[in-house]
């Protein structure tokens, strides 16, 4: 573990160089031990990859009195033995070509079938490493080498809400109508965003995530809407 | 709400007119920015000028353009931009409690000086807050009435007039916006990823406000600095990271950034120069120093003793 200055009133911890679940459990245990401080002595934490940003009152902390906080909480949680694994969360999702404009390139790019897409992308649980990019935007990783693929040249203009995409090694569910870049393979009918809601995602950083895909019958009982319009994916 | 009334109707919202209060904080794990005014010490100075609390929710107008009536008596204060305001036609002073009449119409110009400007009403918009503030997001569609800019014809609620003092700023306490002093900058430590030529050119040269200045982040232009880390992990983002990306022009991240990202940082500007930042429009100059974190910590808490030495004047 590593403590770095970030900005007047804000410091970085690295966990690892590289994106591991063992980190991301740590980071997990870290950002859970500091959240009750939230709105007292820390204003705001950002768990990601492989770090943790640590924003504080400077009113009444300095950098000195942060990182030695910080430093005591890492040597009581290297003492406990608790499993650091979050919750696992199922999303189901709507794989039909219809709903996945992209399953067959990225099938014929990678030399495989579509239902053997569909199959690889569910056969494992990802991890949720972060949140950012828009709210409820969870970053899960890493998808299986055969089926990871690079963003698209040109972004769509409006990604779908609920649109099950891939990117490289992360895969994702859009929380709300946006422009995006990522390959789209499905549609997950789960709100990964209500603002109205407590609480308002499913899912936090650290927990697990698998895809169980559906029928497009289950998807439309589960609340789930296709796209309309003549060219919805553009 | 029993306690509203009449309120005030936007005419014109003008360039861009945002609700906002002070911001909306302990939100970064879903992915929530802050929002907020990007000046908050002239948003601050608004709401005092209207015996209001700090956190009151008020409106941040960019550039300028905006026009409201006035559908019940008030008092109102605008601070920040220098702009040229009318009630009813008649020039009213900035930094001044303003007393309005149920009917007045407040019209403003476009900023000579600045950028941002704030409009604080007494008592202030009683809005629901969202995730605990009322801040607007466009981004994110969050904050304000339905996380949307103001528009045309749009009804604001205010809540009942009650008589306070008409106060004013002191001239010597007002900001000055073209106040050319180099804008300070703590040293993140990938600052060591910056060549040392690189790092002296980024605190000796001047650099230009770009075009593309917004409430996300200033782009600015001027000599190129380049970071020898090629890809990084995305990790969380505080208030005035300063990244370069491949092209090796600064990013100055404000109010409505990402939350994560991953260019390299030179480090983070202090908040106290964000917010003079946030006064530049495109085409002005500015200019980095390098300060450390303790200097930051002793610079803050000189400038906090400093403001709460000053008093508002009381006019009636």
């Amino acid at each position: 573990m590593k403590i770095e200055i970030a900005g007047e009133n804000a410091l970085i911890i690295y966990f690892a160089e590289q994106v591991s679940v063992e980190a991301s459990g740590q980071i997990q245990a870290m950002t859970n031990a500091l959240q009750p401080l939230v709105g007292q002595s820390i204003i705001d934490l950002i768990p990601s990859y492989a770090s943790l940003l640590v924003i504080y009152d400077d009113d009444h902390y300095d950098y000195y009195a942060m990182r030695s906080l910080i430093l005591a909480q890492s040597q009581a949680l290297a003492n406990d033995a608790q499993t650091r694994d979050g919750k696992l969360v199922t999303l189901p999702v709507y794989y039909g070509l219809e709903a996945a404009p992209d399953l067959e390139e990225l099938a014929q790019k990678a030399g495989l079938t579509t239902d053997e897409v569909i199959q690889i992308h569910q056969a494992q649980t990802y991890q949720a490493y972060a949140i950012g990019f828009a709210p409820g935007f969870a970053f899960l990783g890493e998808v299986d080498p055969r089926i990871a693929a690079p963003r698209k040249a040109t972004p769509r203009k409006a990604v779908p809400k609920g649109a099950v995409a891939i990117a490289d090694r992360q895969t994702a569910v859009y929380p709300s109508v946006s422009p995006g870049g990522w390959n789209l393979i499905g549609l997950c009918p789960t709100p990964m965003f209500e603002p109205e809601k407590t609480p308002a995602m499913p899912l936090s950083t650290g927990d697990r995530v698998q895809f169980k895909a559906i029928s497009k019958a289950e998807f439309l009982v589960l609340g789930g809407e296709l796209p309309s319009g003549e060219h919805p994916y553009e | 709400m029993n306690n509203t009334t009449n309120g005030v109707i936007v005419k014109n919202p003008g360039v861009l007119a945002l609700i906002q209060d002070q911001g909306r904080i302990g939100q970064h794990r879903i992915g929530l920015t802050v929002g907020g005014p990007m000046d908050p010490f002239a948003f601050r100075w608004a709401n005092r000028l209207c015996s209001n609390a700090d956190n009151t929710t008020a409106i941040e107008i960019s550039i300028g353009g905006f026009v409201a009536e006035f559908q019940q008596p008030t008092q109102i204060a605008l601070t920040g931009a220098k702009v040229k305001a009318t009630l009813n036609n008649q020039p009213i002073p900035m930094w001044q409690t303003v007393p309005v009449q149920a009917g007045d119409t407040l019209k403003l110009g476009f900023a000579t000086q600045g950028c941002r400007i704030y409009l604080a009403f007494q008592g202030g918009l009683p809005i629901e807050p969202q995730f605990g503030s009322t801040a607007t997001v466009v981004r994110e569609k969050i904050g304000g009435l339905h996380g949307t800019a103001l528009t045309k014809e749009q009804h604001l609620p205010l809540t009942t007039w009650q008589a306070h003092s008409t106060l004013m700023l002191p001239f010597a306490d007002r900001p000055d916006y073209e106040n050319e002093q180099p804008l300070r900058v703590v040293l993140g430590y990938q600052a060591e990823s910056f060549s040392r030529i690189d790092r002296a050119h980024f605190f000796s040269c001047e650099y230009k406000v770009s075009e593309r200045m917004d409430r996300m982040g200033y782009r600015l232009t001027g000599t190129e600095c380049k970071s020898s880390i090629s890809s990084m992990l995305s990790e969380g983002i505080c208030h005035g990271a300063i990244q370069l990306p491949p092209d090796g022009q600064p990013i100055v991240l404000l109010n409505d950034r990402q939350t994560i990202g991953g260019y390299p940082k030179m480090g983070a500007m202090m908040a106290r120069d964000t917010a003079r930042l946030a006064q530049k429009t495109q085409g002005n100059s500015v200019f980095f120093s390098a300060v450390t974190i303790q200097e930051a910590h002793a610079i803050n808490v000189m400038e906090k003793h400093k403001e709460a030495q000053i008093k508002l004047l009381k006019l009636k």
